[in-house]
């Protein structure tokens, strides 16, 4: 009886371990396959397809012509890339102050809280969240109120639906994802190399310039990554905050999926929106000469 | 028992860095007390003392790093309250270096260079001599993480000497390296630093290293400055307890003093030993000691004119006023039963009790050969000259 359960038992080399291999393996290859390979697949296969009310057209691409025909498309595509590269870049002028304050001014007693303190408003969702911001801003909003009760401003200003306004609610949301990265690498970072930076001479400016911002570099990137990603795929604060006036590509695809009803058309744009992601991600790996496969650590 | 230490005189002229009644606490802990003390120009000065005794907050402080709650530091004559470590003729090297892991070596050195303004071409040749002068010619292109322990002590000395400080702190900078290169960097700090003339400021807890590398060492315990002095005369000559305990390796004999004439006394010790030793000022007769001896001042076998005494001072003025050495007979004998021989080279010592006493007393054990006759369980016969032990009030070392 003991030579069974000793057999049964999962052993280091062999069969054993092939099949505990395989038993984690396979969750992680089913989410992979059924959920984002296989309808990828679908998708792109239905791009290079004609909208099938009219019949089936076989293979083309006309939903990519669309793309370029229209300026409105492309426009919007632009506008989107651009302004998701200034978020990221605004989130990261924003978090990395914030992020130095935490680790290395502060004592570590109070670092810890006043991390909770960051992470807090991030267990609400991102739409109570942005319901916040509009309570604040908008025509009848508490900030209204109160410039309207010290005698600053007359009638009521509109403060939602603007890039502004769009941009900032857009920086909020993402900020957290550059900080947590931030302050990791900030923590790996020795003090004494702040302070031989100063002894030798340099002022704040250039100890951030010399050495702590290329020390952050790959949590700098890894945080860019993401916020990137998630700005450009963000559709619920654009549409909120910016209103009509937006114009961000994540609702482009939305309206031809469930407006127009044209999922040839919106699968085109969702794969352009994933080639532009990837190329911009590419490029800003070129620039800062960091590797992938290090950032993502 | 720590000696008073006077307020300095203002400072001459020729002291590089001048620190006055200096304090530092920290909420009830006052980790510098009322710590004075000047360097000449050119000198190599070391503050060696235990960790924690403050050493540490004093250099940080004279570094910029942290400000004293009283008193002045002045480098070159030059008042330093309120300018910050990046405006300071003073440059400090960190205990782990600090060197900046994502520059070359040549960036490394020319960081300070740069932050002056300084234009490149003539920026790449100072590099490049400083480098050659700290014997790593060519290296300006690698990574500090290729470079092995001494080099980058070396690169870490050239990154500060390249931008020629009034005063060059150093924070225990030998303490990660291995015991052989610790030896070796020893040697070419004390060389480097006689060869470029700045004034250097070294902290260690080693005494070996204060002891071989400076021209005056103080000996620091809790916050406080207990002496100042030659290498020389911290040994022979020291001014506390404490002092004796650290500084160099000593037996202490706890007793009584019986009688006690100037600076020369008779302590019976508890065993009921009677010896001859110097006392320090302002013990009276009656008075509980603590006789520190040390193990290389103790012989063996003491033939009636071996030992070395104490003659008239030599008026050379070289600093030490240290009388030249009378040969003499040994004043003080005791028989003692050797328990072991620890061998150690050089450093080998035996591990005796006196007759009937369980009292640890070590012997230096010299390696020429005279001595190799005694095996443990040997009764022997060991003195020691009447100077050569030192009384200090009981328990005041602790």
């Amino acid at each position: 009886m003991s030579a069974a359960v000793m057999s049964s038992a999962p052993t280091r080399s062999g069969p054993g371990l092939r099949l505990t291999l395989a038993l984690f393996l396979t969750p992680v290859v089913l989410w992979l396959g059924l959920l984002i390979v296989l309808p990828h697949i679908d998708l792109l296969i239905m791009s290079f397809r004609m909208d099938p009310s009219f019949g089936d057209q076989g293979w083309s691409l006309e939903n990519y012509h669309q793309f370029f025909a229209e300026p409105i498309y492309w426009l919007t595509f632009v506008r989107t890339a651009g302004y998701s590269v200034l978020v990221t870049l605004l989130t990261f002028l924003v978090s990395l102050p914030v992020a130095f304050y935490v680790t290395k001014v502060v004592a570590r007693n109070t670092s810890r809280f006043l991390l909770t303190m960051l992470l807090l408003p991030f267990w609400v969702s991102e739409l109570v969240r942005v319901y916040g911001w509009m309570i604040l801003l908008r025509e009848s909003g508490v900030l209204n109120h109160w410039l309207m009760a010290l005698g600053i401003t007359g009638a009521p200003v509109e403060m939602l639906y603007n890039d502004a306004t769009m941009i900032m609610g857009l920086v909020y949301t993402s900020m957290l994802f550059m900080v947590v990265p931030l302050v990791s690498v900030l923590e790996s970072l020795d003090d004494s190399l702040i302070e031989a930076a100063c002894d030798l001479g340099a002022g704040p400016w250039t100890i951030m310039r010399t050495i702590v911002v290329p020390h952050c570099m790959p949590g700098i990137v890894s945080g860019g990554i993401v916020v990137f990603m998630l700005t450009l795929g963000n559709y619920l604060t654009p549409n909120l905050m910016g209103g009509k006036n937006s114009l961000w590509f994540t609702e482009q695809i939305y309206n031809q999926f469930i407006a127009s009803f044209n999922w040839n058309q919106g699968a085109a744009f969702g794969f352009l929106l994933l080639a532009l992601s990837s190329c911009i991600i590419w490029l800003g790996l070129r620039l800062t000469g960091q590797k992938l496969s290090r950032v993502v650590q | 028992m720590p000696t008073d230490i006077s307020p300095a005189t203002p400072p001459a002229v020729s002291a590089d860095l001048s620190v006055t009644r200096l304090v530092k606490r920290f909420e009830k802990f006052t980790a510098v007390n009322d710590v004075s003390f000047e360097v000449e120009r050119g000198k190599f000065f070391s503050i060696l003392g235990p960790s924690g005794c403050g050493k540490t907050t004093l250099l940080r402080m004279i570094a910029g790093f942290g400000s004293p709650d009283s008193g002045v530091i002045a480098i070159r004559g030059r008042d330093m309250a309120g300018i910050a470590p990046n405006r300071r003729p003073a440059n400090l090297i960190f205990q782990h270096l600090a060197l900046f892991p994502m520059m070359s070596v040549a960036e490394n050195v020319a960081f300070g260079l740069k932050r002056r303004g300084m234009a490149g071409g003539e920026i790449t040749r100072r590099v490049q001599d400083v480098l050659e002068r700290v014997g790593l010619p060519g290296y300006g292109g690698k990574m500090p993480a290729q470079l092995s322990g001494g080099q980058k002590q070396r690169v870490a000395i050239a990154r500060c000497l390249v931008l020629e400080p009034a005063v060059l702190l150093l924070d225990e900078p030998l303490g990660a390296l291995d015991l052989k290169l610790r030896e070796q960097m020893k040697v070419e700090l004390k060389t480097l630093q006689a060869e470029v003339g700045t004034t250097f400021v070294y902290i260690t807890h080693d005494q070996s290293e204060a002891l071989v590398m400076s021209d005056h060492v103080a000996v620091m315990n809790a916050g406080r400055f207990e002496q100042v002095d030659t290498p020389r005369n911290l040994y022979r000559r020291p001014a506390s307890a404490f002092v004796a305990g650290f500084v160099g390796e000593t037996n202490v004999w706890s007793g009584t003093l019986e009688e006690a004439t100037g600076d020369a006394g008779l302590v019976r010790t508890d065993e009921g030993a009677v010896f001859r030793a110097r006392v320090a000022a302002g013990l009276a007769r009656g008075a509980r000691v603590d006789m520190f001896i040390r193990p290389e001042a103790v012989l063996i076998d003491p033939d009636g004119a071996t030992c070395v005494t104490d003659g008239a001072t030599d008026g050379a003025g070289d600093g030490g006023d240290a009388p030249l050495p009378v040969r003499g007979p040994c004043a003080n004998r005791v028989q003692v039963q050797v328990q072991a021989i620890l061998f150690d080279g050089a450093a080998s010592r035996l591990l005796t009790h006196p007759e009937g006493s369980r009292r640890e007393v070590m012997v230096a054990l010299p390696q020429n050969r005279l001595y190799d006759h005694i095996r443990p369980g040997d009764r022997i016969t060991v003195g020691w000259d009447d100077r050569a032990g030192i009384c200090f009030a009981a328990g005041s070392g602790r």
